[in-house]
C-alpha cells in the first residue's frame, strides 16, 4: 500500500504538461491563498457583508415588503414609519423596497459590464502576452486608444450615438472597460510565459491552446480576480452615475442611481431620499474594494515566492 | 567604569560609557549591546572590531541615535561628546551635532547615497546646513572636498548624480560629505567592505591620510583585524555585546589577552603563508535571546574551566594600558599573528 | 529635454489619426443615421434628403471622415447640429470652468493626499497611520456625486453658507470664484485624495527603508527637511503616476458634477450635447478631451526624467 502510494506520487511529476502533478500543486495553493484570505479580517468582513447585499437584492422580489412601482398617492414623503421603515417617495413608493430592487438591477448591470469586458480581454490578453509579435502590439495600441478617454465619457458618447437604456450602457461599458482587464492579463502572461516556454519545449507537441488553457490560465486567474472585483466597484459607480444622469436606467425601473437621481430633485423637500442610495451605493463599493485588496495581498505573496 | 584609556578626561574626545542597546524582537525586547565602554581621543584612530552580531555597527549607531526608535532603545549608559552626554540630548542639539562636529559614512556605498540628487547638491547640503552661506559658496567647498578625497575632474562630477559613480568613488563621496564641515569624530561603519580589496586598501589610505590632514579622530568599524592593524591606534573587539580586549594596535597583535582576538588572530589569511588551511572558530556567535552563561565565549572557547562558566567575567585592566575580558588570561600562553 | 518632447508629441500623431477615426465612426453606429436622429418625429422623406446633403452623408464614409479630418487640422471642429455655434467656441467658452473645477480638485487632493500619506509613511502602524488608512477607504468608496449632494444639503440648503450653483469667473471676483467651485471641487477630492494617500503612503514606507534616509539624519537635517526632500523626490513617481490617471478620471467626473452643480463648463456642454444628440460636438468635445489627456500622460512620463535621475539617461 505504501509503496504503491509512492509510485503514484511520483509520476505526475514527470507527466506532460497540466497533470495531475499541477493540479495537486493548484489546490494546496489554493488553500494557503484561501487560509491567509480568511486571516484578513477586513476582506472577511467585506465578503460577508457583499454575499448578503447580493442574496437580499437578488431575492427582492419574494422579500420586499412592497413592488418597486407600486404608488400610494395617499402616503407621500413619509418619514420612517412601521409600514415604511424608509419611509417613500413623491409617489408614495417604499423606498427600503425599491433600494432593494434597485439594488438588484443596478449590481446586475454592474455585473453585466464586467462580464462583457473579461469576456474580451481575458482572451485577447492571453493571446497577446503569449503570442507577442504584431498581434500583441495591435491589440496594444487599441488598447491605447480606448484608454485615451475617460471611461465614462466614452461611455455615454457611445451612448448619444446607439441610444439611452441601461443594457446598451451596459455593454458599451463592458467594452470601454475590456483593454483594462486586457491589460491585467497580458502582463501576467508575459511573466508565466517564459517558465512556460521552457515546459513547452520539453513537451514537444503540446498544442498552444492547451498550454494556454492548463497552464496559463490558471496562473493568471489571481490578478484577473483581483482586478475583476475591482472592476466591479467601478461599474457599480459608472452604472450610478448614467443612471443618474439619466442615459441608463429609465423611470420607472428603479436602479441605484436612477433613485439617486430623482432624490436630487427632491433635495429641498425630502432630503433623506438621497442618503439611503448613497449609502448602500458606499457598502457595496467598499465591499468589492476590500475583497479585491484582500485577495491581491492572499495572492500577493505567492506570486513573490514564485 | 574600570577602562579608559591612559589619557586625561579632558583629553578624550568620545567617551562611551556602559552603553546597553536593545532591541524588539519577535520576543520582545532582547539585549544586544551589554554595558560596552571605550573612548577615542581627539585625532586618535580606534578600530572597533567583531563577527558580524557582535554588537559593533549597533554600538557605533547609538552614537549618533541613528537606530529607528520603534524597535531599539538605550535603557541606560552615557555617551559623552567633549563631555556632553548625546544619549539624553535634546533632538535639536544633537542634529547640530550630526554631519557637523561628528560624522558618519556607513557600509553600503552603492545605496547610501540619495539617488534623486546630485552629488554636489549632497555635500553642498551638510555644509550649508551647518555653516550656512550661498548655495554657490556650497558647491565651491563640495568640489573642493571631492578634490580632497581624490576624485578627479572634481569641479565638473559635483554635477553628477551617484549612478554615475563607481562604489570605490561613492565611498569616497560620502567621506567628501563627512569630512566637509571639519568634524572632530568620523565614525566609520565598516566603510571597505562592500569594496574590493584594491579599492578597500584606497580607503584605508584615504582616511589615514585624512587623519594626518585633518586632525579628526576615527571610530573605525570592521570585522577585518587586519585593516584595522594598518590604520588604528588602539583597537577595542567586541564579541556578543560586550567588549572583550582593549589595546594598542601593535600591541593586541603581537600578544593578544583573549582568547577569541588569538581566534580572529589565527584566522586572518597571510601572504607568504600557502597551502593550509586557515584555522577559524569553531561555532558561531550566540543569539542575543541565548547567552551562554558564565563567559559569553565559553562554549566556542579551547581554554574553558569550571571558572569560566561559574560567573561572567569582569573587563579588566591586564597591563598598563590594555584590558581584557577573560579570567584565565594569565594563565595562558596566547599567541599573536605569526 | 526638448528633442525627447518632440520625439513624443511626433509618437502622438499615429495615436490620434486612429482616436479620430473612432471618434468620427460612432455616427456610424446611430440607427438610421444621424439624419433621423435630427430629423425630429415624423419627418418627411424630402426633409431627410436635405438633411442628408446638408452634411455630406451621400459620400462615403471614408471620404466623410477625410473631410471632417481636414477641417480639424485647419482648426475648423464644425458646427452644433442644435444652434449652429462654433463647435471651437462653445467648448472654449466652457474650458475655463472645467479647467478651474479640476485643477483645484487635483491641488485639494495634492495637499490633502499627500499629507494623509506621508503622516500615515513616516510612523507605519501609528494611530495616524490607522486614520489615514480608514480615511481613504472611506474616501474610496463614497461616490463622488453623492458627496456632492451632501455637502448641498449641509452647507446650501442647511447652513446656507455656500452657493449650491451657479460659477462666477476669477476676474470677475475671485472671492465668488473660489465659493463656487469649493463644494464641487471637494466632493470630486475625494477619490483622487483616496489613491494619492495610499500610493504615498506606500511609497514613503519603502523609501523610509534606504540607506540615504539614514545618510540624510546623519547629516543634521531636520525630519521635515528629510521627509520633503529626501523621501519626496523619491517616492514621487508613483504618486505622480496616480496624479495622471486621477486627472483623466476627473475629466470624466466633471460631466455629472457640473451637472448637478449647474456649471457651465465643458462637462455640462458634453451632457446637453449627447442629449440632444449633437454629434459634432460630441465628437469635438471627444478629440479635445483625447488630446488633453495624451499631453497629460506625456507630461507624467516627462517628469519620471526629473524625479529619477537614472531613468533620464537611459
Amino acid at each position: 500500500m505504501t509503496q504503491s502510494d509512492s509510485v503514484d506520487l511520483r509520476k505526475p511529476v514527470t507527466a506532460p504538461v497540466g497533470d495531475g502533478a499541477d493540479l495537486v500543486e493548484h489546490v494546496s495553493r489554493g488553500r494557503a491563498t484561501l487560509r491567509r484570505f480568511r486571516a484578513n479580517k477586513s476582506a472577511v468582513v467585506g465578503c460577508v457583508l457583499l454575499l448578503l447585499i447580493i442574496i437580499v437584492t437578488a431575492a427582492a422580489p419574494l422579500i420586499a415588503p412592497y413592488g418597486p412601482a407600486q404608488v400610494d398617492i395617499s402616503d407621500r414623503l413619509s418619514g420612517p414609519t412601521p409600514e415604511h421603515w424608509l419611509g417613500t417617495d413623491t409617489l408614495g413608493r417604499d423606498t427600503l423596497s425599491r433600494l432593494m430592487h434597485g439594488g438588484r438591477v443596478s449590481l446586475a448591470a454592474a455585473g453585466l459590464a464586467v462580464l462583457i469586458a473579461t469576456v474580451i480581454g481575458l482572451p485577447l490578453g492571453l493571446i497577446g502576452g503569449y503570442f507577442g509579435g504584431l498581434v500583441d502590439w495591435l491589440l496594444d495600441r487599441a488598447a491605447d486608444v480606448l484608454m485615451s478617454f475617460p471611461a465614462i465619457v466614452l461611455t455615454i458618447a457611445i451612448i448619444a450615438a446607439v441610444g439611452p437604456g441601461l443594457t446598451t450602457a451596459m455593454v458599451s461599458l463592458g467594452i470601454v472597460y475590456a483593454p483594462r482587464m486586457y491589460r491585467v492579463v497580458r502582463g501576467s502572461t508575459l511573466e508565466v510565459r517564459r517558465e512556460v516556454y521552457i515546459e513547452a519545449s520539453t513537451s514537444i507537441g503540446t498544442p498552444h491552446h492547451m498550454i494556454l488553457r492548463r497552464r496559463v490560465l490558471p496562473n493568471i486567474l489571481p490578478a484577473a480576480l483581483v482586478q475583476l472585483s475591482f472592476l466591479l466597484a467601478s461599474a457599480l459607480l459608472a452604472e450610478v452615475t448614467i443612471s443618474l444622469l439619466g442615459l441608463g436606467a429609465l423611470p420607472p425601473t428603479a436602479s441605484w442611481g436612477s433613485m439617486l437621481g430623482q432624490a436630487f430633485q427632491e433635495m429641498r423637500s425630502q432630503p433623506s431620499l438621497a442618503v439611503y442610495p448613497g449609502i448602500a451605493i458606499a457598502v457595496a463599493t467598499l465591499c468589492f474594494n476590500l475583497v479585491g485588496d484582500g485577495l491581491r495581498d492572499a495572492f500577493g505573496r505567492e506570486t513573490r515566492k514564485a | 567604569m574600570t577602562v579608559t584609556s591612559a589619557k586625561k578626561d579632558g583629553d578624550t574626545l568620545l567617551q562611551i560609557e556602559d552603553l546597553h542597546v536593545d532591541f524588539l524582537t519577535d520576543r520582545g525586547w532582547t539585549n544586544v549591546v551589554a554595558g560596552v565602554s571605550f573612548d577615542v581621543g581627539p585625532g586618535e584612530i580606534v578600530g572597533l572590531v567583531g563577527e558580524s552580531g557582535s554588537g559593533k555597527s549597533v554600538t557605533s549607531l547609538s552614537v549618533l541615535r541613528l537606530l529607528p526608535d520603534a524597535y531599539a532603545r538605550t535603557p541606560s549608559g552615557r555617551v559623552l561628546y567633549q563631555g556632553r552626554d548625546l544619549i539624553g540630548m535634546p533632538a535639536r542639539a544633537l542634529r547640530d551635532i550630526r554631519g557637523n562636529e561628528i560624522s558618519m559614512i556607513f557600509q553600503e556605498p552603492m545605496t547610501s547615497l540619495n539617488p534623486a540628487f546630485t552629488i554636489g547638491d549632497q555635500i553642498a547640503e551638510v555644509y550649508r546646513r551647518h555653516k550656512g552661506g550661498s548655495r554657490r559658496a556650497a558647491f565651491a567647498r563640495a568640489a573642493e572636498m571631492l578634490d580632497l578625497v581624490g576624485i578627479p575632474d572634481a569641479g565638473s562630477r559635483v554635477k553628477d548624480y551617484p549612478h554615475e559613480f563607481s562604489g570605490g568613488m561613492r565611498q569616497r563621496a560620502m567621506i567628501a560629505m563627512a569630512l566637509a564641515c571639519e568634524p572632530k569624530l568620523l565614525i566609520a561603519d565598516e566603510p571597505a567592505t562592500a569594496l574590493d580589496v584594491t579599492v578597500q586598501a584606497q580607503i584605508v589610505a584615504l582616511l589615514s591620510r585624512l587623519r594626518d590632514e585633518t586632525g579628526c579622530g576615527i571610530l573605525f568599524i570592521t570585522h577585518d583585524l587586519g585593516l584595522v592593524v594598518e590604520l588604528a591606534d588602539r583597537v577595542v573587539v567586541m564579541y556578543a555585546g560586550e567588549v572583550v580586549e582593549t589595546a594598542a594596535a601593535l600591541d593586541l597583535y603581537n600578544a593578544p589577552k583573549h582568547p577569541y582576538t588569538a581566534g580572529l588572530l589565527s584566522a586572518m589569511p597571510h601572504l607568504g603563508v600557502r597551502g593550509k588551511e586557515l584555522p577559524t572558530i569553531p561555532g558561531r556567535t550566540p543569539e542575543p535571546w541565548r547567552m551562554p552563561e558564565g563567559c559569553r565565549f565559553s562554549p566556542r572557547c579551547g581554554y574553558t574551566s569550571d571558572e569560566c562558566v561559574a560567573a561572567p567575567p569582569a573587563l579588566r585592566i591586564v597591563e598598563a594600558g590594555r584590558s581584557a575580558r577573560c579570567c584565565r588570561t594569565e594563565q595562558l600562553r596566547l599567541v599573536g599573528s605569526p | 529635454m526638448l528633442r525627447l518632447l518632440c520625439v513624443r508629441l511626433l509618437a502622438m500623431i499615429p495615436l490620434l489619426v486612429i482616436v479620430s477615426f473612432l471618434i468620427y465612426s460612432l455616427i456610424a453606429l446611430v440607427p438610421g443615421g444621424p439624419e433621423v436622429a435630427l430629423a425630429g418625429s415624423n419627418p418627411t422623406p424630402e426633409r431627410i434628403q436635405a438633411i442628408r446633403e446638408e452634411l455630406g452623408l451621400d459620400e462615403p464614409f471614408l471620404i466623410q471622415y477625410w473631410n471632417w479630418l481636414t477641417d480639424v487640422l485647419h482648426g475648423d471642429l464644425g458646427n452644433s447640429f442644435v444652434d449652429d455655434q462654433s463647435v471651437w467656441s462653445a467648448v472654449a467658452s466652457g474650458f475655463p470652468v472645467t479647467l478651474s473645477l479640476v485643477v483645484l480638485t487635483l491641488i485639494f487632493a495634492a495637499v490633502a493626499g499627500l499629507a494623509l500619506g506621508l503622516a500615515a509613511g513616516l510612523r507605519p502602524g501609528s494611530w495616524v497611520d490607522r486614520l489615514s488608512t480608514v480615511t481613504a477607504s472611506a474616501f474610496m468608496a463614497l461616490p463622488y456625486f453623492w458627496v456632492g449632494m451632501m455637502l448641498v444639503l449641509i452647507f446650501a440648503i442647511q447652513m446656507r453658507a455656500l452657493p449650491a450653483v451657479g460659477y462666477v469667473s476669477f476676474s470677475e471676483s475671485p472671492l465668488d470664484w473660489f465659493s463656487h467651485l469649493l463644494l464641487p471641487a471637494v466632493s470630486l477630492a475625494t477619490v483622487p485624495t483616496a489613491v494619492v494617500a495610499r500610493q504615498t503612503r506606500a511609497a514613503v514606507t519603502s523609501v523610509m527603508q534606504e540607506d540615504y534616509i539614514r545618510t540624510a539624519k546623519a547629516k543634521g537635517l531636520h525630519p521635515r527637511r528629510v521627509a520633503v526632500k529626501h523621501v519626496m523626490k523619491n517616492a514621487a513617481v508613483p504618486v505622480v503616476t496616480a496624479f495622471g490617471v486621477e486627472a483623466n478620471r476627473l475629466i470624466g467626473a466633471t460631466v455629472v458634477i457640473e451637472q448637478l452643480f449647474a456649471l457651465p463648463g465643458v462637462g455640462k456642454l458634453a451632457y446637453f450635447s449627447v442629449f440632444s444628440r449633437d454629434f459634432p460636438m460630441v465628437q469635438g468635445i471627444l478629440l479635445i478631451t483625447a488630446v488633453l489627456i495624451m499631453l497629460v500622460n506625456l507630461a507624467v512620463d516627462l517628469s519620471y526624467g526629473y524625479f529619477n535621475p537614472k531613468v533620464k539617461a537611459s
